[in-house]
């Protein structure tokens, strides 16, 4: 039964947009969400943290939608299409989308949230939008981009987080930071902010204007702040809330919850994340200068015991820089599994002489913490002594920031395409202090740089994926750092509730599809 | 007494001023600020990304301005801006506080008044099975974790028995109004406050016991039952009046915490007070709301240990206030 529940469940998250579904989707009910931790505000344009893309993805759209292979969908956007150049991408509007203020939403929206508003705001999108040569608006339903040169990536930002679609008419020419509507969220997505009572929760309404006809399905969705992980575990038992998004519990209570009646279980609506975790190492800091030091470390990390033991068997073992579910990964990178004896081998041939290794842990709850432990304990397997390096949220973003640390923990988003995602952490002019997100281990090799500059400009796709292949074998070779797992976060939910997950980007996308079934 | 209380008031000033100066400095040497923590949550931020932060929050300016601006600020009770929440600092405590005082108030009543019964039960009744059960539950309630109670009685009376709401301040879209919500809360208000009180209960009750008979066996108390005294009356006028002051002393401080919230009980419940609203901050950096946490806590310990000080006059006629 519960195998059934999930192979339905995987199924349904491959057929976004086909009504390929059995049943007929009831309308009404209350959808309770868990959120954690409670977000600092709902505009999305403005932050862009995790618990505000989930809340604000109810509210904001964007002008395209990706399925789990990152295929896109409409979105806002009912057509578009792609010159042969790869220089002009036109997009089609759907008519008739007004925003929850009843002011409609046009072709201006797009040009000013994306020209104007998020140029301003959003750093990740900022660095895309070097290559945007201008915005046309010939008619109200028709954008037109024009690119200064071709980039790969470009098709893949329209998703909420990355270019959400905000109302000109409330930002214009106002100051975006200290704007009153910010309290006040106004998008055009299916559900409308109603109250957020800080502290307790937020509640969102069914927009009743919606534009697409019957949707959506809820009444209402209330997210519930929750502060303590175990509490989150105990509110889904005691039927407070019946979803918990990924990486609401903790690990070790995922297989009593899952074990529950009426519960499904999905690690669907990652895939445009990619989340890939990885230890940073100091390359800057002898003996980790070494490629010889790093490369035994590479092997001495025993990743399936760490995904079997400390993440219920979730996710991925990483083979290199790239997540599988990422566009253009190659598996053909050299090989870095577990192996101690080759480990002790290459530890022998290199500079270490018995330094002590600072191991700064991720202070992101307890699976963090034993994984620093079981790291360590691998490390002292072959003959490396490592001492762990605990701190809060603020003390490791400093630490990282100003390269103070030799081994460090974290885990990062990749937006689905290398030239997002992956290339910030290993360019060599993205290497200074400052930033734990850009390339903190201080990785040069200018043979990358020019590979990663023209592999995002390439229009072919069969281009692109040769390129990001060979970079993808350099980069291992080197082992700056040490990649350990695609990270699976899983989505819990009672069965009754259909289609929690749809898109590449899970529960962080609306919840425009889900229905409860009475 | 006037004098007196004006004295301490003038004195109680100097003394927030320096525990602000202090807490300030305190906070600026964490390691990370609150903007670094916002963009280290969005997982992506550039140089402008965090420049634009700083010097919206005003963090760009040197630290003695920004200690000048937040002392003229909190002497005229501006306690700033949250960065985070972008709310004025006072209006977060002032929606936090109703939650908090709900909480802290009824663990206070409750441990105070239970602690006391218990503790002249337990005296009364030295070295019976009795004193021996109650002693006995004290030192183990003073002995057990708070968090670790809550999360058992958590699973108790909430996930097993189903009896209580495990947390939370009330039913989220329940619409309840008037008395029904009262008896909603008070519902809710069971667990977090039985679990914060049980801990001062037991303090309570052993200084009570401690104290009574401590006290039992003095002089006055002999003259007392030599001049033909009932038991009852010498208990309550002569031995439990004496044996309190101990207890006030702690009851004192304790108030003192009622507005500091409770980090941990609000955490395991889910209860929106200021104790969580405090730990947050600390977690994300939000210096104001630290500030104005920590400057509301420590002007009510300053009164409380105030109005402390002029009750003993009341419970003690020996005892006289000094300038």
């Amino acid at each position: 039964m519960k195998r059934q529940a999930r192979n339905l469940m995987a199924a349904l998250a491959m057929t976004i947009a086909l009504p390929a579904m059995a049943q007929e989707p009831q309308a009404g009910g209350t959808l309770n969400v868990v959120i954690q931790p409670e977000p600092p505000g709902l505009m999305i344009g403005l932050i862009q943290n995790g618990p505000t893309q989930m809340v604000a993805g109810d509210i904001y759209e964007s002008l395209l939608r990706y399925d789990t292979d990152l295929n896109p969908h409409p979105g806002l956007a009912k057509e578009w299409s792609v010159s042969e150049d790869g220089l002009t991408y036109t997009f089609k509007l759907h008519e008739g989308v007004k925003f929850h203020d009843g002011e409609e939403f046009t072709s201006e929206d797009v040009k000013f949230s994306i020209d104007v508003f998020l140029r301003e705001t959003h750093p990740r999108l900022r660095t895309s939008l070097e290559h945007l040569e201008s915005i046309e608006t010939p008619d109200p339903y028709t954008v037109v981009f024009k690119l200064k040169n071709p980039f790969g990536p470009f098709l893949g930002l329209f998703e909420p987080g990355t270019a959400p679609m905000i109302p000109k008419h409330v930002y214009e020419g106002t100051d975006f930071a200290n704007n009153p509507a910010n309290n006040t969220p106004i998008g055009t997505g299916p559900f409308k902010f109603d109250k957020w009572e800080k502290g307790s929760y937020i509640h969102l309404v069914k927009n009743e204007d919606y534009y697409l006809e019957g949707k959506p399905y809820l009444d209402e969705i209330y997210y519930h702040v929750i502060p303590d992980a175990a509490s989150r575990a105990v509110a889904y038992e005691t039927g407070k809330v019946d979803v918990l998004p990924g990486g609401s519990v903790e690990n070790f209570d995922v297989p009593r919850i899952k074990e529950m009646e009426n519960t499904c279980i999905t690690d669907k609506g990652w895939e445009l994340f990619g989340p890939l975790a990885w230890m940073w190492v100091n390359n800057d800091n002898p003996p980790l200068d070494d490629p010889k030091v790093r490369q035994a470390i590479m092997h001495a990390i025993d990743r399936e015991f760490a995904r079997d033991a400390l993440w219920n068997g979730l996710g991925k073992v990483a083979t290199g820089p790239v997540s599988s579910s990422t566009r253009f990964y190659s598996d053909a990178t050299p090989d870095i599994s577990y192996d101690p004896e080759k480990a002790k081998a290459l530890l022998e041939e290199s500079s270490y002489d018995g330094e002590t290794i600072r191991l700064l842990g991720l202070p992101y709850g307890e699976t963090w913490q034993r994984w620093a432990e079981a790291v360590k304990q691998n490390l002292a397997e072959i003959g490396m002594d490592v001492e762990i390096v605990a701190s809060d949220v603020a003390g490791w973003n400093q630490k990282v920031s100003d390269r103070d640390y030799d081994l460090a923990f974290t885990y990062l988003y990749q937006y689905g395409d290398p030239a997002l995602g992956v290339a910030r952490n290993y360019f060599s002019d993205n290497a200074e202090k400052g930033s734990p997100w850009n390339n903190v281990a201080n990785y040069q090799n200018p043979e990358i740089d020019k590979m990663f500059d023209e592999a995002a400009l390439m229009v072919s796709p069969e281009d692109r994926e040769k390129a990001y292949a060979e970079i993808q074998d350099i980069i291992v070779s080197d082992a700056p750092n040490i990649w350990l797992l695609e990270l699976g976060f899983p989505t819990i939910s009672r069965c009754n509730i259909h289609d929690p997950v749809t898109t590449a980007i899970g529960v962080n996308d609306s919840f425009r599809d889900t229905w409860i079934e009475k | 007494m006037t004098r007196f209380i004006l004295g301490r008031l003038v004195k109680s000033v100097f003394i927030l001023l320096a525990i602000l100066i202090l807490n300030f400095f305190l906070i600026h040497a964490a390691p990370g600020d609150p903007a670094a923590v916002m963009a280290g949550e969005a997982g992506a931020a550039d140089e402008k990304f965090l420049a634009d932060l700083r010097a919206q929050f005003g963090l760009d300016q040197p630290l003695y301005v920004q200690l000048w601006i937040y002392l003229k600020g909190a002497v005229q009770l501006d306690l700033g801006f949250s960065f985070r929440q972008q709310m004025p600092v006072a209006d977060l405590i002032w929606n936090r506080l109703p939650a908090t005082l709900l909480l802290t108030g009824a663990a206070f009543v409750l441990s105070l008044v239970l602690g006391v019964i218990a503790g002249v039960a337990a005296s009364a009744r030295q070295g019976t099975w009795g004193d021996t059960v109650i002693s006995t539950l004290a030192l183990l309630f003073y002995a057990t974790p708070l968090f670790w109670v809550a999360l058992m009685a958590v699973v108790v009376f909430s996930v097993w028995l189903g009896w209580l709401p495990g947390f939370g301040f009330e039913t989220i879209g329940a619409g309840y109004t008037g008395f029904a919500r009262a008896l909603d809360i008070g519902r809710h208000l069971i667990l977090p406050a039985t679990t914060l009180g049980l801990f001062f209960m037991a303090i309570y009750t052993r200084m009570t016991r401690a104290s009574m008979l401590e006290v039992s066996r003095l002089d006055f108390v002999k003259t007392a039952r030599a001049k033909g005294l009932r038991h009852g009356v010498i208990q309550r006028r002569h031995v439990l009046r004496n044996a309190l002051l101990p207890v006030i002393t702690l009851a004192g401080l304790q108030a003192g915490q009622v507005f500091g919230g409770a980090v941990l009980t609000e955490t395991v419940f889910a209860w929106p007070g200021i104790g969580r609203l405090m730990f947050e901050a600390i977690n994300q950096r939000d210096y104001n709301v630290i500030l104005g946490v920590f400057f509301v806590s420590a002007a009510m310990v300053l009164l409380f240990n105030l109005i402390t000080d002029v009750i003993y006059v009341f419970v003690d006629p020996r005892i006289r206030l000094t300038e």
